[in-house]
């Protein structure tokens, strides 16, 4: 049932819209599901091996130097930048409340966008926007 | 403590409950035991062991104890190799499944295994109230409250170590038609029968190793392509004492293995029709003499969701800290491999190694102190000698078994104090020695592994509120003593400890 119900809640996120029902199944597979309590961080500033996390439920805080800068929601994702450029995070981002997400190891992510092209398109516009918005931000 | 019955733990209010007696419940016990933290144990079994009682299936473990390895059983050094012994504090109390097995197969067989976990308890007097069946919770006030074939228990803590040993099948439409795990026929009326095993994780992989002998053909089909352990560089995946379905695939066709939905079992008149659906989207139909569900197995934690304890992912397991508590219902802690819930880091994807004694038995000890100290206990932490810092976190990466078999999880921690000197944390959860401030002014070292390289140890070091991590060198002999690895260590510490130490010692 768990399997399912995860492949149902990821079907209304933005990254995984385009995917099969049986795509989505892997997806939940592929990925680990992983619970963070209340001020527990998900990915520490400067520490290697992390992973591309997508948020199911709850909140999470992107926190630069002890400072909140933004909040991230269901269907939001985060780790992205350091699997693909194998660097370690430049924040620490820490539960809000109970926190529920899907977690995918950086050396699986080449191979899982390659094999899933849509959900790499997906991911290019995700970050075409944020380099939109740091563009906006630093005019 | 004794009833008239002779059982022990009576029903009434202690200050720490803990539920089971399988190696997780057993381990913890002991540990509580020995550090005087006064607990009641229970258990719905009448004797310890655990699902080790009645599996696995095919009655041969996959976990090792490799009997000659230049370490007497009994030696902190030897329980990297053995991984089916319980962690005794003293050398009588180690190592104890090498003196049960006949030396013909380094995986001990099933009743080894119940033996072994037996004869831990016979030799450390384990007080466990068996023929106690925990039935329901509820909370009152601070407590918790069990009740149980024998009564109620309060406490205000209670550890649950129950397993995850129910088998558990997915909704798929008439599956309620197909076995599981743990009801199989006598292995000899398989013979020359086509047999569908829904699941490609280690128990679909043990029953079709088993059935290979017998059966004409073998299908084994789930959504997620199979990981191997021997690919992964850790547990993740299937072992390799279960690959031989693998080759006979690849070599002779005698066994398919599928990346597939399962959509449909029906009954035909003499046997099952089984309609998948293939992740390139291609519809295939199998018609097949038998339907077995390896579809994993679920934790049996009663009414506690229902309570408050957030639970997650197919298992059913329980979310939890890196101390093992419920992440959303404080007092309620789990032991065992209920542990599984508490990933760690994930560091390159690999997590805690909590689904195996040899993972487990070092958290429910790790518990064992955290649990007394939350009751109050100071526990001990010797000085350590500055020449002595360097020599001791290194020889606990090559050889300290808590290291080994929790990579990333668990760690040696060393604190340096202007006032009090340097002392010997002992061993702790990773996160917990990165995210506490306590820690500033201290070091951990940890044996990690990326999936793809040898294993290697990584020192953390804690200073200034920042936290550096360094990875040392791998080494082919696994020798990590290495005049190489002194100066690296040497470097990382160099913010607390003269680099001269760095030296050999003569």
């Amino acid at each position: 049932m768990a399997g399912q119900e995860l492949a149902d809640t990821i079907a209304g996120f933005a990254l995984f819209a385009d995917l099969s029902t049986p795509q989505r199944e892997q997806v939940v597979d592929v990925f680990s599901e992983q619970w963070f309590g209340d001020g527990e961080k998900v990915l520490r500033q400067g520490l290697s091996g992390s992973g591309l996390y997508v948020v199911l439920d709850g909140a999470a805080a992107i926190r630069i130097d002890g400072v909140d800068r933004a909040t991230l929601r269901a269907g939001d994702y985060f780790g992205e930048i350091s699997c693909l450029l194998g660097e370690a995070p430049t924040a620490d981002i820490v539960a809000m409340g109970s926190l529920r997400c899907l977690v995918l190891s950086s050396s699986q992510v080449e191979s899982f966008l390659k094999s899933n092209p849509s959900v790499m398109y997906r991911l290019l516009q995700g970050e075409a926007r944020k380099v939109r918005t740091t563009t906006k931000w630093l005019s | 403590m004794a009833q008239l019955d002779g059982r022990p733990f009576p029903p009434g209010r202690y200050p720490l409950v803990v539920v089971g007696s399988g190696p997780g419940g057993m381990q913890l016990a002991y540990s509580l035991s020995r550090l005087g933290v006064e607990h009641a144990a229970l258990s719905a079994d009448d004797a310890p062991g655990g699902m080790f009682r009645k599996w696995p299936l095919f009655q041969r473990m996959l976990s090792w104890t490799k009997p000659y390895t230049g370490f007497q059983p009994g030696s902190r050094e030897f329980e990297r190799h053995d991984w089916n012994s319980l962690a005794g504090d003293e050398p009588a109390h180690r190592g104890l499944m090498a003196s049960v097995m006949d030396g013909t197969s380094y995986f001990p067989s099933r009743p080894e295994m119940q033996r072994g976990l037996e004869l831990f308890g016979e030799r450390t007097r384990l007080q466990v109230r068996y023929g106690c069946r925990w039935e329901a919770t509820r909370k009152d006030g601070d407590d918790v409250v069990l009740t149980t074939s024998d009564g109620e228990y309060r406490a205000p803590r209670v550890v649950f170590a129950v397993g995850v040993a129910e088998p558990w099948k997915p909704p798929i439409p008439g599956l309620e038609h197909a076995a599981q795990y743990g009801e199989l026929r006598p292995v000899e009326t398989y013979a020359d029968r086509r047999i569908f095993i829904i699941g490609k994780q280690n128990s679909g992989f043990e029953i079709a190793s088993g059935l290979l002998p017998l059966a004409r053909q073998i299908i084994l089909a789930s959504p997620s392509s199979t990981k191997l352990s021997v690919n992964t560089h850790s547990l993740v995946g299937v072992r390799a004492r279960y690959v031989q379905p693998f080759e006979d695939s690849v070599l002779a066709g005698g066994v398919v293995i599928l990346d597939a939905s399962i959509e449909e079992v029906k009954r035909t008149a003499d046997g099952y029709d089984v309609r998948v659906r293939t992740t390139a989207d291609k519809p295939l139909q199998f018609l097949v003499d038998d339907v077995i569900a390896a579809t994993g197995f679920t934790t049996p934690l009663r009414d506690l969701a229902d309570l408050g304890v957030k639970t997650f992912g197919q298992s059913g397991l329980p979310a939890q800290t890196y101390f093992w508590e419920s992440i959303s219902l404080r007092g309620i802690y789990f032991a065992g491999t209920i542990n599984q819930g508490s990933k760690g880091l994930m560091k390159h994807g690999i997590p805690s190694n909590s689904g195996a004694v040899q993972g487990y038995r070092y958290n429910a000890r790790v518990l064992a102190r955290h649990l007394a100290e939350l009751q109050g206990q100071t526990l001990d932490r010797p000085a350590i000698a500055a020449d002595e810092v360097i020599p001791t976190l290194l020889r606990e990466a090559r050889y300290g078994p808590e290291l080994w078999h929790q990579r990333s999880y668990l760690a040696r921690v060393i604190s340096f104090h202007p006032d009090r000197g340097i002392l010997d944390e002992g061993v702790l959860p990773l996160m917990y020695f990165l995210d506490n401030e306590r820690f500033d002014g201290a070091a951990a070292i940890t044996l990690e592994s990326n999936g793809h390289e040898d294993l290697y140890p990584v020192v953390y070091v804690r200073h200034d509120g920042k936290v550096h991590e360094t990875r040392l060198a791998d080494d082919p002999f696994l020798n990590f003593e290495t005049v190489q690895h002194r100066t690296d260590l040497a470097h990382a510490l160099e913010a607390f400890l003269s680099p001269s130490l760095s030296r050999p010692r003569t």
